[in-house]
C-alpha cells in the first residue's frame, strides 16, 4: 500500500495523539483513580496504534499495544494506578514522541523497544495475578446486571419502550462487538445502523451515535430498538457485516426495566452523567444529526506551505496595488481612483484575514512542559508544579517555530537554578513543592510570554562575583548596579551560574543564546528577582516576523529598511558634535556617549569624502541597554514591510537580516542592528 | 539514471558566456529571466550581484562570469538570467545569452577533459559534442555552493 500520500496526515495526528496521551497521564497522575481519565488515554493510544499499523510502522503499533493493554487493565480495575507503572508508560509515550519524529525526518520509525515492552508485559500480567481474585469479583458483579440490563434508561425512554411493549412489539439490546483489527469503525457502525433501522427503530445507542461517528469507542456497541422481528434473524443479519466479531442480542421484559430502574435510582451519582450521554440520542435527536455532524467538524487543515504560497501571492497584489495607487493619482480619473480605493480596502481586509489564518495558540508550543517539567524534576528529585495560563494566546506561526527552543531553556534554568530541593524548601518555610508559573498575554501589538518561579532567585554575591571573574563587569560598576541589572547579568554572553555541571544545563550553551534568539526576534526579555523568593522572566514578542514596521533610509541610491522596533529616535546633527573617542566616532546622545556609524562604510558604498555635510542624519537604534548611532543619508519614511529571508544560498550576510519588496517592485534589505552593536 | 539511459537523450538548456557554449539540464531550469533590478547585497563575494524580486520571492544573483573568473562584461539586450532551482534554494545565473534547448544524445557526452578553456575544471561535470558544436556541462552544485557567512 503506498502511505506517502498519508504520511503528513499520519505524522499532524500522531503527534496529536501523543499530545492527549501525555496530557491526560498527567492527569491521572493526579487523579490516579478517575477511570474516565484512563479512558482518554485508552483511545488514543487505541487510535496511534490502528494507524500505525495500517502505515506499516510496527514498532509503533507494537509498543502502543502493550501500552494499550496496560491501560486496558486500569480501567478494568485490574491494576491499580502507581508511580513506577505510570513512569514506564510516560516513557513509553515518549519513545512514540521520537519514533514519529524519526518518520517525521524520513527515517523508518523503527526503535529497540524491547525492554520497556517487556517491562510494560511485566506490570500488566505481574499484577494482573495478584488482583485476579478482585477482578473475578468484578466480573460476577457485571454478569448480574446484564441478566437484568446492562443499560440505563431515562423516563422519555422508559415511556418509549413500555408503550412498545403494550403494542406487542419486543424491544432488544444488540451489543455489538467489532473485530480488534477492524479498519473503518464507523463504516461498520452505519452498516449496523441500517439493518437495525431496516429491521425497526432505533431508540437509544452507547456510546452516543456521535461518539460512534468519531469512532470514540473501543470494540463494542449497544443498540437499544424496538422491533417485532425475530432476534435470531436480526442477529445473522448483522453478523453478515464483515469485520464484526460478535453479536449479543438480550430481550428486555417489563421486568429487567424495571429492576434496571431501581438499580439506577440505588446509582444516581454514578448514573447521572450517563443518562445525560444517552438522552442525546433519543430518536429525535438522531434526526438532527446531519445538522449537528457538520457542526462538530468546522475546521480543515491547511498546509503552512499553502498559506505561505498565499501569502507571498497577496504580497505581489499589494505591490500592483501600490502601482495602480500612484497611476490613478496621476491620470485624476474618477472612476478609476473609486475603483483603486475600493481594491485598496477588499485587499487590506484579505490582508488582515491572511494573517489571522497563520495565527496558532501558543497552546502548540506550552503542550511539551507538562511532560518535560516533570521529567526534569524527577531528574533534579525536585517537586515542581507547572502552571500554564493564557495557552490560548495567539501569535504568528513565524514567531511560534521560534519561541520554542528558548523556552525550554527558560524552564530548564528555572527548575535547575531558580526552584530548591524540597528540603531546603521546607527550611526556608516555604511549601515542599515549586511552582512554575508559564503564561502568555497580548499587549497591544505584543505578546508577552511570562515565566515566573518561587524558588532561590538571583543571588547578587554569587551573581557578580561570577560577573566580575568572567570579565563582564568590573569591579568598580559591580557595586553601583541595581538588583534588576545584576539579575540580567544572567543574560550576558560567557555567563553560567551552574556551580557544577548537571545533567540539565550541562549542554554548552547559557542564557545568553536565549536573550540573542529573543532579540532576533525583535523582542526583549527582562528578569525580575527577589532572593529568596523568586524570579519573573519576561519575553516580549512582537505579533507577527512576517510584517513589521521599518523606516526606510537611503544612502546613495540604495533603500534599506532598519526595523522600529530597534529604533529609539531619529536625529539630525551638526558635524561638530561628532567626536572622536579611540579612533572611534562617537557623538553625545541626552548625555549618553554613544558610537557613530556609518552605514556607508557598513555597507561598502563608495562614499565621497568631499560629501561631508555640516548636518547629518543619523537614526540612533539600541540593542539591548546598548545604543549606537547610525549614520545614513536621508530618511524616506516609516512603513509597514512584508519580511522576506534572502534565502538558503545567502546565509548569515553581515548585519542584514532579511529583505522586503518596496511599492516599485524593487528588493529593499533590512538592517539587523543587533549584529552592528558589539 | 537508468531511466535516462534509456531515454538515451537529455534536454538541457544551452547558454552562451564569453563566445562558449555551456548546457545545464533543463529539469533544474525555472525560467529564464531578463536583466531586472538587482539589489547589492553588501559584504558577499563580488561574483553575488545581489537579489532580486522574482514574482515576490527575494532571489539571489550570481554572475557566472565573475564565478569563472572571466573578464566582466557590461548587461546588454541579450543578457538573460537564468533561474535555477537547487535542492533547497533557488539562484539566478547571469549569462551573455540563452536561446536554445536541445536534446543532447548521452553518447555525446564525455568526461571532463583536463583543460577546457578558462574554467576551473571542478565547476565542470562533462563536454559533447554535437554535430560542431561543442558544449560544456556544467556541475551546478559546484558553482553554486552556498555562500557561507564572511563576517567582519
Amino acid at each position: 500500500m503506498d502511505t506517502n500520500q498519508y504520511l503528513e496526515m499520519f505524522l499532524d495526528e500522531s503527534r496529536e495523539h501523543l499530545q492527549s496521551c501525555n496530557q491526560y497521564l498527567l492527569k491521572l497522575e493526579s487523579n490516579p483513580d478517575d477511570l474516565t481519565i484512563v479512558n482518554e488515554v485508552f483511545r488514543a493510544a487505541h487510535t496511534l496504534k490502528g494507524m500505525s499499523a495500517t502505515m506499516g510502522y510496527t514498532d509503533i503499533a507494537d509498543l502502543t499495544h502493550v501500552m494499550e493493554n496496560v491501560l486496558d487493565a486500569i480501567r478494568n480495575a485490574k491494576l491499580q494506578v502507581t508511580a513506577e507503572m505510570l513512569d514506564y508508560v510516560f516513557e513509553a509515550v515518549g519513545y512514540l514522541g521520537e519514533m514519529v519524529q524519526d518518520i517525521e525526518a524520513g527515517g523508518t520509525g523503527e526503535k529497540d523497544v524491547t525492554d520497556l515492552v517487556e517491562q510494560l508485559t511485566r506490570i500488566e500480567s505481574g499484577e494482573r495475578t495478584i488482583k485476579s481474585s478482585q477482578s473475578e469479583v468484578a466480573a460476577t458483579v457485571i454478569e448480574e446486571n446484564s441478566e437484568a440490563t446492562t443499560l440505563q434508561y431515562d423516563e422519555f425512554e422508559t415511556t418509549v419502550i413500555t408503550q412498545s411493549f403494550d403494542q406487542g412489539y419486543q424491544v432488544f439490546e444488540v451489543k455489538v462487538t467489532l473485530r480488534e483489527d477492524c479498519l473503518l469503525k464507523a463504516a461498520r457502525v452505519f452498516m449496523v445502523f441500517e439493518i437495525l433501522e431496516n429491521n425497526g427503530d432505533i431508540i437509544k445507542s452507547v456510546p452516543s451515535v456521535e461518539k460512534l461517528e468519531e469512532e470514540a469507542f473501543d470494540q463494542e456497541f449497544t443498540v437499544v430498538m424496538i422491533t417485532n422481528e425475530e432476534a435470531e434473524g436480526i442477529q445473522s443479519k448483522i453478523m453478515k457485516v464483515s469485520e464484526v466479531d460478535s453479536v449479543h442480542i438480550t430481550a428486555i421484559s417489563k421486568q429487567s426495566l424495571e429492576d434496571g430502574k431501581r438499580h439506577q435510582e440505588e446509582k444516581i451519582a454514578r448514573t447521572a452523567k450517563e443518562t445525560k450521554q444517552s438522552s442525546d440520542v433519543t430518536k429525535k435527536d438522531k434526526k438532527e444529526r446531519p445538522a449537528q455532524t457538520p457542526a462538530a467538524n468546522r475546521t480543515i487543515r491547511v498546509n503552512i506551505e499553502r498559506l505561505d504560497v498565499l501569502m507571498n501571492l497577496f504580497e505581489e497584489l499589494v505591490i500592483d496595488r501600490g502601482r495602480l495607487q500612484s497611476i490613478s493619482t496621476e491620470l485624476h480619473h474618477p472612476e478609476l481612483t473609486e475603483t483603486v480605493e475600493r481594491i485598496t480596502r477588499v485587499s487590506g481586509d484579505l490582508q488582515n484575514i491572511i494573517l489571522n489564518m497563520r495565527m496558532i495558540p501558543v497552546e502548540t508550543v506550552f503542550n511539551r512542559f507538562p511532560t518535560m517539567v516533570r521529567q526534569l524534576a524527577r531528574e533534579l528529585n525536585k517537586k515542581v508544579k507547572l502552571q500554564i495560563v493564557g495557552a490560548e494566546t495567539e501569535l504568528d506561526r513565524t514567531v511560534i517555530d521560534e519561541i520554542g527552543d528558548p523556552l525550554v531553556h527558560l524552564i530548564r534554568n528555572a527548575l535547575d537554578h531558580g526552584v530548591e530541593t524540597p528540603e531546603e524548601r521546607v527550611a526556608n518555610g516555604k511549601p515542599e513543592e515549586g511552582t512554575v508559573k508559564l503564561s502568555a498575554y497580548h499587549s497591544g501589538n505584543n505578546v508577552f510570554i511570562e515565566l515566573e518561579d518561587d524558588g532561590a532567585g538571583v543571588n547578587r554575591e554569587r551573581v557578580l562575583a561570577k560577573a566580575v571573574a568572567n570579565g563582564i563587569v568590573t569591579e568598580e560598576d559591580a557595586e553601583t548596579l541595581s538588583d534588576k541589572q545584576v539579575a540580567e547579568l544572567i543574560l550576558a554572553s560567557g555567563f553560567s551560574t551552574a556551580e557544577t555541571v548537571s545533567d540539565v544545563s550541562g549542554r554548552g550553551v547559557g542564557l545568553d543564546v536565549v536573550r540573542n534568539t529573543i532579540e532576533s526576534l525583535g523582542g526583549h526579555i527582562t528578569i525580575e528577582s527577589t532572593e529568596g523568593q523568586g524570579s519573573l522572566f519576561q519575553v516580549q514578542l512582537p505579533l507577527t516576523l512576517s510584517i513589521i514596521s521599518v523606516m526606510l533610509v537611503e544612502l546613495d541610491s540604495e533603500v534599506y529598511a532598519i526595523p522600529l522596533s530597534s529604533i529609539i529616535e531619529t536625529a539630525i546633527i551638526h558635524q561638530s558634535d561628532v567626536m572622536n573617542a579611540h579612533s572611534q566616532r562617537v557623538i553625545d546622545f541626552r548625555g549618553n556617549i554613544i558610537p557613530l556609524l556609518d552605514l556607508k562604510e557598513v555597507f561598502e558604498l563608495t562614499e565621497e569624502q568631499a560629501a561631508d555635510e555640516d548636518y547629518q542624519s543619523v537614526v540612533i537604534i539600541r540593542k539591548g541597554d546598548k545604543l549606537a548611532a547610525l549614520k545614513v543619508d536621508s530618511f524616506i519614511g516609516q512603513q509597514e514591510i512584508v519580511l522576506k529571508g534572502l534565502g538558503n544560498y545567502l546565509t548569515n550576510v553581515f548585519a542584514i537580516s532579511g529583505a522586503t519588496i518596496l511599492g516599485d517592485g524593487k528588493v529593499a534589505l533590512i538592517v539587523d542592528c543587533n549584529a552592528l552593536i558589539k | 539514471m537508468t531511466e535516462i539511459a534509456q531515454q538515451e537523450i537529455t534536454k538541457v538548456i544551452i547558454f552562451e558566456l564569453m563566445d562558449k557554449e555551456y548546457a545545464i539540464e533543463i529539469d533544474v531550469v525555472q525560467g529564464i529571466e531578463r536583466v531586472m533590478s538587482i539589489t547589492r547585497v553588501p559584504k558577499t563575494p563580488s561574483y553575488v550581484k545581489g537579489v532580486i524580486n522574482l514574482r515576490g520571492v527575494v532571489t539571489p544573483i550570481i554572475d557566472l562570469r565573475e564565478r569563472f573568473l572571466l573578464e566582466p562584461k557590461e548587461m546588454d539586450d541579450r543578457t538573460r538570467i537564468i533561474i535555477v532551482t537547487l535542492e533547497n534554494y533557488d539562484v539566478g545565473l547571469i549569462v551573455d545569452g540563452a536561446n536554445d534547448v536541445i536534446d543532447l544524445p548521452l553518447k555525446a557526452i564525455e568526461p571532463q577533459p583536463q583543460v577546457v578553456g578558462s574554467v576551473a575544471s571542478e565547476f565542470i561535470s562533462g563536454v559533447a559534442k554535437v554535430e560542431e558544436r561543442l558544449f560544456v556541462l556544467l556541475e551546478l552544485s559546484k558553482v553554486l555552493e552556498p555562500i557561507k557567512a564572511e563576517v567582519k
